[in-house]
């Protein structure tokens, strides 16, 4: 186990700039800023709208690099990561992505990320939050050197339609037989860099990494293709992006769901069956963190699921209480909501209480909402989907869809 | 779980032997592998010099609870005679630290009253507590019919057994220490010292350390078995006790690791290559040794993981050997007196202070000497004329700064003297020595740290919380494995408890 000393608090500059700084500065016209693991993020480059259609009909980019990063290597690099998620990695060969989520002893998701398998033994791993404590505490008794690298890594997401065509014609090499979930080192306009196919979009779409020295070259050979006036490219913002994963059916640890290890109330925590993960849950696989008690809870009916909604009508249901029936009983409430433009309907993500481990025949939302500043109710009808609300047949053909 | 058949206990410390000695009795086939070359681990017979032999670690112990004997059918060894912690005095005013009552030049009246007084006291906590150490620690979660059972038993003990007065007493003095409480009863500064050091010694804590009282608790109720003896053949009984009820005894072969399959403890490989299957497997070594070495973290989840690596099990205690020509000389000591538990530690702050070095890494510059002297009982512990002494040095910390390469000399020449100034020309009746400092401890007796209790008596270590939670209550999150051994509750010393109430639970887990 290695650590690094972490660096001091700097008081006059208190959000950390990303190397794509000073071109994410010119492109965010709203000067609408977010926090994100200590980077000073764009929340609104410039509307929301115009960045959410960049990402569904043209090509858009972000900045990923406040994304936490974690090399690990050593001998037991593979046995360390294997304990830690629910999936089995020794199934992740060289040069593939893995979508993974780890428990605590409780079997509560504690957050969830991609690992990266870049060369045979050395592994990255990406997460939505800081977890450089837990690896560090999973990793006793494993020959492994855990190194946080998310400072040392400049990445960008580029994502949409274009995406391929954008970096094809920005130079870069070698993409048109990339798979998604593969990785790649490569070059583009004399950059060496990797590129993964992978994103939170449902679409065709690209993660670049380079090193910080590289970031503005990078950022420019992209958009170079912008201001030739070939394809049209953005920056995108979080609000954006939290359009379109909810469409494409990613769920957001900490916004969906209380991060284990952070709750205080029993039973506000979720495993991954009760967020619908059950798909990533192996147990033909070695001992993992939270098994015996998946295992358990396994036996038992489920308790409540995390359930994907579309409803009727055009209001979306922010905040509201579900049931199962109108004016029926409470059986959960809305965490994740959104009008989809694409699809023309609300969408929304419950957390739903079972009855004998079923949900209930019916689910409704309860939606306040105010005309002229006057408070209504209406009910609207859900559908509880099991697939992706939105995936685009982008997303898995290769070589990739041009248009 | 289905009926167990067949049992493999890790360790053949008494705590191994014993419950394997209840398993086998309840008609467990029971095979005990032991590391060592003769069982008993720290109540063994440890050989040195040429022709001297001492206990290994306890050099003297209480007798076991009395209801191991019983449920057992074994045969009681003799009763010991009364014996004595002998507060020494470098200028011979020794005081004699009894069960019934203190004496000794220059104590006063009022001393002796309270010693009185203090004895019953704290006996009648130690019996309420009694409830707790018998059985199984109850858990606070998940809690069962039998859990109930033990609470009630306690609660009844405390507020039936005490009485209302001393039950509010017992609640203000057990999270005190022992520098306080023994301030309030007494005046003597030797009898302070001698009771402050018996209650420390074996923890990383000094007389001032806040719940000391519950560490003097556990020595006393200790005391309640009986008077000490030396730890000499307690190995022996209950070696010959498994063998009759049947236990197969294989020693000078180590457990490597305990194969889990599924969650499930399947058995265990070992140092000879051969692998032994068992439903259940039952370990007497520590709990770091065992999870984090024969079952493996991988096996684990990680936060129990953290938790065990995380208990506090680094040891202070070194044991010195010495083998003497002839019978050594306390002046103001009779011949007989040197059966007694003879302790050097003359005020609270000369233990407190020897504490506080071991904060820093550093050796005592006065250390807390306990010493027996078994051959002064058994003339076979050396040749004709010739004694040995074993002592207990407190503090001589695990993590030592100096090194033990170095500190093992030093331990040696601060025994020898402080000894000098209260036995004179002690030094040149030595023959052979031997230090075994807490690294030593922890090579030799398999225990991590070299720690006397296999991790420290706390109360966050303590009760249901022992080990840790999660595996409290003998059992651990891995199907079919148990713990037996001093890291389980109540804890360490010659008592047999742990051993005891783990083969309760297993077989009562069993029968259901
Ligand atoms: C310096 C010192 C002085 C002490 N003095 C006293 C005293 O005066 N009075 C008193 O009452 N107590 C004393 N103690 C405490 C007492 O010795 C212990 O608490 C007691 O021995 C614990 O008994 P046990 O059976 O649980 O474990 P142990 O006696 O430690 O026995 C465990 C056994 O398991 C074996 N083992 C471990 N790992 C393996 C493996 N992988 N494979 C096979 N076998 C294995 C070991 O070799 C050992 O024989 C002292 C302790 C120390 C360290």
């Amino acid at each position: 186990m290695t650590m690094e000393k972490p660096a001091m608090h700097n008081f006059a500059q208190v959000l950390e700039p990303s190397p794509f700084h000073d071109r994410i500065v010119a492109h965010t016209l709203t000067q609408n800023w977010a926090e994100w693991n200590g980077y000073q993020t764009v929340r609104v480059a410039d509307t929301v709208a115009s960045e959410y259609f960049a990402v569904r009909s043209s090509c858009s980019v972000m900045d990923l690099t406040p994304m936490e990063k974690y090399r690990i290597t050593g001998p037991d690099a593979l046995d360390f990561l294997n304990r830690l998620v629910t999936r089995d990695i020794s199934k992740l060969k060289p040069g593939r992505v893995m979508y993974a989520v780890w428990c605590n002893d409780k079997g509560k998701v504690i957050d969830d990320g991609t690992i990266f398998h870049l060369a045979p033994g050395d592994y990255r791993l990406c997460a939505q939050h800081h977890q450089l404590d837990w690896l560090l505490l999973s990793s006793i008794g494993f020959d492994v050197t855990i190194a946080k690298e998310t400072a040392d890594i400049a990445a960008l997401s580029v994502q949409g339609p274009t995406a391929y065509s954008v970096l094809a014609a920005a130079g870069a090499k070698g993409l048109e037989g990339l798979k998604p979930f593969g990785i790649i080192e490569t070059e583009m306009a004399g950059i060496k860099l990797t590129i993964s196919r992978t994103g939170f979009t449902g679409d065709l779409g690209y993660e670049l990494w380079t090193d910080p020295d590289n970031a503005l070259a990078m950022w420019d050979a992209i958009f170079a293709i912008k201001h030739k006036g070939l394809l049209d490219v953005r920056l995108i913002g979080l609000d954006a992006l939290e359009m379109v994963r909810i469409e494409a059916g990613f769920i957001m640890p900490g916004w969906d769901f209380n991060t284990a290890e952070n709750v205080v109330r029993a039973d506000h925590d979720r495993s991954p069956f009760e967020l619908g993960l059950d798909w990533i849950v192996k147990f033909d696989k070695p001992y993992f963190t939270g098994k015996k008690a998946l295992l358990e809870e396994r036996a038992r009916p489920a308790r409540r699921r995390l359930v994907k909604l579309s409803l009727e009508g055009n209001r979306v249901p922010s905040g509201s209480f579900l049931f199962d029936r109108k004016d029926g009983t409470n059986v959960g409430s809305v965490v994740a909501h959104m009008w989809s433009p694409i699809l023309k309907t609300a969408l929304a993500y419950g957390d739903v209480e079972l009855t004998k481990g079923a949900l209930p025949d019916q689910l409704w939302a309860e939606i306040y909402y105010q005309k002229e500043l006057k408070w209504r109710l209406a009910w609207a009808k859900c559908t509880v989907h099991s697939a992706p609300f939105w995936q685009h047949e982008r997303r898995s053909k290769t070589p990739p869809l041009t248009s | 779980m289905t009926k167990a058949k067949t049992a493999l206990v890790i360790g053949g410390g008494h705590n191994g032997l014993i419950c394997a000695t209840y398993l086998a009795q309840a008609g467990c086939q029971v095979q005990l592998v032991e590391r060592r070359d003769t069982v008993g681990g720290g109540a063994a017979l440890h050989h040195f010099g040429e022709g001297y032999s001492v206990p290994a670690l306890a050099q003297m112990h209480h007798p076991l609870h009395p209801k191991i004997a019983k449920e057992l059918k074994l045969d009681a060894p003799a009763p010991a005679p009364a014996s004595a912690i002998i507060a020494l005095s470098r200028e011979g005013q020794h005081l004699y630290l009894g069960e019934n009552g203190a004496t000794g030049t220059g104590l006063s009246a009022e001393d002796q009253v309270a010693y009185i007084a203090f004895k019953q006291e704290f006996g009648a906590y130690a019996k309420a507590l009694g409830a707790l150490y018998l059985n199984t620690a109850p858990r606070l979660k998940d809690f069962d019919l039998a859990d109930g059972t033990v609470l009630a038993k306690l609660g009844w003990q405390l507020r039936f057994g005490l009485g209302r007065d001393a039950m509010r007493e017992f609640l203000r003095v057990g999270g005190m220490n022992v520098y306080d409480i023994l301030n309030e009863k007494f005046a003597s500064p030797a009898l302070k010292g001698a009771l402050a050091a018996q209650a420390v010694l074996g923890n990383h804590v000094g007389p001032r350390t806040p719940t000391t009282a519950l560490n003097y608790l556990y020595a006393r109720f200790q005391e309640l078995q009986g008077p000490a003896s030396h730890g000499t053949q307690i190995a022996d009984h209950l070696r010959d006790a498994a063998s009759d009820a049947g236990v197969s005894i294989t020693t000078g072969v180590a457990v490597e690791q305990i194969m889990v399959s599924d969650g499930v403890a399947t058995g265990a490989s070992l140092s000879d290559g051969r692998v032994i299957e068992a439903d259940i497997v039952v370990s007497n070594a520590d709990a770091k040794a065992t999870f984090l070495n024969l079952v493996g973290p991988a096996q684990l989840d990680a936060m129990l993981t953290h938790r065990i690596s995380k208990t506090r099990t680094n040891g202070d205690v070194s044991k010195v050997n010495l083998a003497l020509d002839s019978a050594p000389d306390f002046a103001g000591l009779n011949a007989d007196d040197l059966r007694h538990r003879m302790m050097i530690a003359p005020d609270m702050r000369y233990v407190e202070r020897a504490f506080n070095a071991s904060k820093y890494g550093e050796i005592s510059q006065a250390p807390v000497l306990d010493i027996a002297c078994p051959s002064a009982v058994n003339g076979a512990l050396a040749p004709a004329g010739h004694h040995v002494l074993s002592i207990n040095v407190s503090f001589t910390p695990y993590r030592l700064k100096q090194g033990w390469d170095e500190g093992r000399a030093v331990v040696l020449q601060k025994v020898l003297d402080i000894l000098e100034d209260y036995s004179p020309g002690i030094g040149a009746k030595v023959v052979a020595s031997e230090v075994l400092s807490p690294v030593d401890i922890e090579a030799q007796y398999g225990i991590t740290g070299g720690h006397w209790h296999h991790g420290e008596m706390s109360i966050d270590q303590g009760f249901m919380m022992r080990p840790v939670h999660g595996t409290a209550q003998y059992q651990t999150p891995i199907e079919g494995l148990f713990l037996c051994g001093a890291a389980a509750h109540p804890g360490g010393g010659i008592t047999g408890l742990p051993g005891r109430n783990a083969a309760r639970r297993i077989l009562a887990k069993a029968a259901r």
